[in-house]
């Protein structure tokens, strides 16, 4: 759509620019401000330069965390993307069982995080839970508040169980919208379903799937209330990821200043792989 | 294959389905039968913890001031979004294509890095623990994820619209509220039901910026746990009552879920 030129458009932004600004840009000034200075209590605070910044960049344990953040994104990502696109090929596209579905699907999505980390919690402990004693009961050894390996599995298949819906979601409005035309003429052909689904639906598909792989990267770089409900980052420290890290730094130990540093080279990193996927898909579209 | 498909779906679904049940299930149970016997479905089936969260106010408490303030934020996130959306799907301005993207980026922000500023910034406007303080921490997200679903839907609509409406004498509020928003009505049912979903999930910022007054359900919750030992039973009540109120929108919008995900762009 061709789009007029009207530079008092702004007034009509104005109000969201207030609130997500008083949100936003006053709170990272905050972090930003903490970030280069040492206090020694008593509102005392004196110039520390990039000495946080350094700090963290070398510490070990910021190493990591960032390396099982890493881990763990991209496990879910290559686990819930294909299954996601999997299940939506499944899906009924009429009758009355699609309404059924999506709303059977969506569930997992509405349950606020503490509750997901606490359901799994109890389903899969070892004594009480329907999961632990069905794992145990086949033979293995598995108690995911001990075990390092059993406890990165529970964390990654809730993550399955609570997200895997909205690629689902989402790949099938894509699905919905192909015109039939396209199926019609790749059938005269002769075409394999394998082939339908490579030439025809992946590349019209290609939109959400990238909405759906930001989407899914964003909010499990950002992982928090789960984990910590469920393994509270153990054992050990094998759940902590970059979020709980970073609450215990802040509001557990309070050191302000590494803390700030760690938000702000946290922040950025997000931003950066957000960044290049947004543009890829901008440019995508203006094609 | 029609029958593969259908095996994969129905799966699916029952994996979804399964730690869901194992909660229901075990909020009906005594704490005694619990952690005593192993058994698929409540043997001594009770209500007991139902009626102590219905009775007990630091409860039931919980669940109002969780509503309160989501209800609150959904307005305000849609409300100012609405003719924000508008500037962007319509006009060229001035930066407009760098401020969509900052926009943005307050979604990808890890809320974890704003807890204690946020902390700060709202003990020192004096809103700390009230339901207001949580509202507008959640527009921070919620924002920039309504702009974006509603300038999809917006760009949908075309700009012939508008154009007839002004040369009929429309002003423009007048054509904005009489005739553009029931055209897209659909569009702000979605945006609702996404900063419906959005505050009613997040705990952290919540639990941070509360601590009596508006303390939300999902942080008694957190706090009971950790306190009183565990209340098995009782926790898995309170969590069953949190998916009523996501099951009951998702129900309305069923219809829109599809398009609503795919964010009107699809």
């Amino acid at each position: 759509m061709n789009k007029i030129s009207n530079q008092r458009a702004w007034w009509l932004v104005v109000p969201v620019v207030v609130l997500v600004a008083f949100n936003a840009l006053i709170p990272l000034m905050t972090v930003v401000n903490y970030s280069v200075q040492e206090t020694f209590g008593n509102n005392l605070f004196f110039w520390h330069g990039v000495g946080w910044f350094e700090q963290v960049l070398t510490s070990e344990r910021f190493h990591a965390s960032l390396l099982r953040q890493l881990a763990f994104t991209g496990m879910i990502l290559i686990i819930e993307v294909p299954l996601g696109i999997a299940v939506a090929l499944c899906m009924p596209r009429k009758g009355p069982w699609v309404s059924v579905c999506l709303v059977l699907m969506a569930l997992p999505l509405l349950i606020p995080w503490n509750v997901v980390g606490a359901m799994w919690n109890i389903f899969a402990l070892p004594d009480i839970g329907l999961l632990g004693r069905m794992i145990n009961g086949l033979g293995i050894d598995y108690n995911f508040t001990q075990q390092p390996v059993a406890a990165w599995s529970t964390t990654v298949l809730m993550d399955v169980w609570h997200w895997t819906s909205l690629v689902v979601l989402l790949t099938y409005a894509g699905l919905c919208s192909i015109p039939d035309a396209y199926y019609q003429a790749a059938r005269i052909d002769g075409a394999s379903s394998w082939s339908v689904f490579r030439y025809i639906q992946l590349p019209k598909l290609k939109r959400v799937l990238t909405i759906a792989i930001l989407l899914r990267f964003m909010d499990s770089f950002m992982i928090y209330t789960e984990p910590f409900v469920l393994t509270g980052g153990g054992p050990g420290n094998t759940t902590t990821f970059l979020s709980i890290d970073l609450v215990k730094i802040a509001l557990g130990q309070f050191d302000l200043g590494p803390a700030a540093a760690m938000s702000l080279i946290y922040f950025l990193m997000v931003l950066l792989v957000c960044w290049v996927f947004y543009t890829a898909m901008m440019r995508n579209e203006e094609q | 294959m029609k029958f593969q498909k259908l095996l994969i779906t129905t799966l699916y679904i029952l994996f979804l389905l399964l730690p869901i049940y194992w909660l229901v299930s075990m909020s009906f149970k005594t704490t005694n039968e619990i952690l005593g016997v192993f058994s698929l479905w409540p043997i001594e089936f009770t209500l007991d913890n139902y009626r102590k969260i219905f009775t007990d106010p630091t409860w039931y408490n919980g669940y109002i001031n969780s509503l309160i303030y989501v209800v609150i934020n959904t307005v305000i996130s849609v409300s100012v979004a609405l003719p924000a959306a508008y500037a962007f799907s319509r006009y060229r301005f001035l930066g407009d294509k760098h401020l969509f993207f900052w926009l943005l980026t307050n979604r990808m922000a890890p809320p974890a890095v704003f807890a204690l500023p946020f902390f700060q910034l709202y003990s020192a406007t004096g809103l700390f623990d009230t339901h207001i303080a949580v509202a507008l921490a959640h527009c921070l997200f919620n924002i920039p994820l309504a702009v974006w679903i509603l300038e999809g839907f917006m760009s949908g609509v075309p700009k012939e619209l508008d154009e007839t409406a002004y040369l009929d004498g429309y002003s423009f509020w007048r054509f904005f509220i009489r005739i553009f928003i029931p055209t897209i009505a659909a569009g702000i049912g979605v945006a609702m039901f996404f900063c419906f979903m959005y505050s009613w999930v997040e705990l952290l910022l919540a639990k941070t910026l509360t601590s009596v007054e508006a303390k939300p359900i999902a942080a008694t919750m957190t706090r009971t746990a950790s306190t009183a030992g565990y209340e098995l039973g009782l926790l898995a009540a309170a969590g069953t009552l949190t998916i009523i109120p996501g099951a009951f929108v998702i129900y309305f919008v069923r219809n829109y879920i599809a398009k609503g995900f795919a964010l009107g762009r699809v």
